[in-house]
């Protein structure tokens, strides 16, 4: 299925891209399970997604869960713990 | 609209006078102006860059107007959030509450600050002398957010 994918603020410089359309495999119906997904390109992509990290994800701009489903043509966001005000 | 990002500044004169402009019942008005310094983690910051998630920074602050409406008793509620370039002195963000009464329009006001600092999807980026770094998130805004949930229910 086909998704939108955003890396926002740290996580955009870190990952070296603002986002992208990806083709993903039932495999990442989840928000859990797309984070596995992105992690197995290896390199920056297993540290700064890993497990442990304070990381947020949105899903279509509300906030998510690991056990969120993501759905075809949906916008999934992945960005650090907010620091506005 | 009750919520606005921009990257031009505010005036917080103008702004307060417009949202209680014509309405006899208000009693009173409280507001936050939030404001770059020029330090930070004992640090110098000579910049600061402002970045949000289009879309959902609106909508996450207008939750958090929403659910403030509906635990105080107050009128109206602006929400101004600067994005962008700012530099120290330069005014960051806006909160202004109208209602009948001090007590609730301090309280909402103050409840929003707390919900904006850990719910509305910003982030800062400091130039200091030694390089640029994204701000770390507090724990203190996270415990001073938590003292405004609701009790746990101690049903099974």
């Amino acid at each position: 299925m086909k998704i939108k994918v955003l890396y926002l603020a740290s996580l955009r410089e870190q990952l070296g891209r603002p986002g992208e359309d990806l083709e993903i495999s039932p495999a990442g119906s989840t928000v859990a399970g797309l984070r596995a997904l992105l992690m197995a390109r290896g390199g920056a992509w297993q540290t700064v997604l890993a497990q442990g990290k304070a990381l947020r994800v949105a899903v279509n701009q509300e906030m998510a869960q690991p056990t969120t489903p993501v759905k075809p043509g949906d916008e999934i966001a992945f960005f650090p713990p907010v620091t506005g005000g | 609209m009750p919520v606005r990002i921009q990257t031009k500044d505010f005036d917080a004169g103008a702004e307060v006078a417009a949202l209680r402009r014509d309405n006899p019942k208000v009693g009173a008005v409280a507001s936050f102006i939030g404001v770059c310094r020029d330090a930070n983690d004992g640090g110098a910051v000579t910049k600061m860059t402002l970045e949000h998630y289009p879309g959902m920074t609106e909508k996450a602050l207008d939750k958090i107007v929403s659910e403030a409406k509906s635990r105080w008793e107050v009128m109206d509620v602006l929400v101004v959030h600067r994005v962008g370039e700012l530099k120290p002195t330069d005014q960051i963000v806006l909160v202004v509450v109208t209602g009948a009464h001090r007590g609730e329009a301090f309280a909402a006001c103050e409840f929003i600050m707390d919900y904006l600092k850990t719910r509305a999807p910003l982030w800062k980026k400091e130039e200091t002398p030694l390089g640029a770094r994204w701000v770390e998130a507090r724990s203190s805004d996270d415990e001073a957010a938590q003292r405004w949930e609701p009790p746990k229910s101690s049903a099974a």
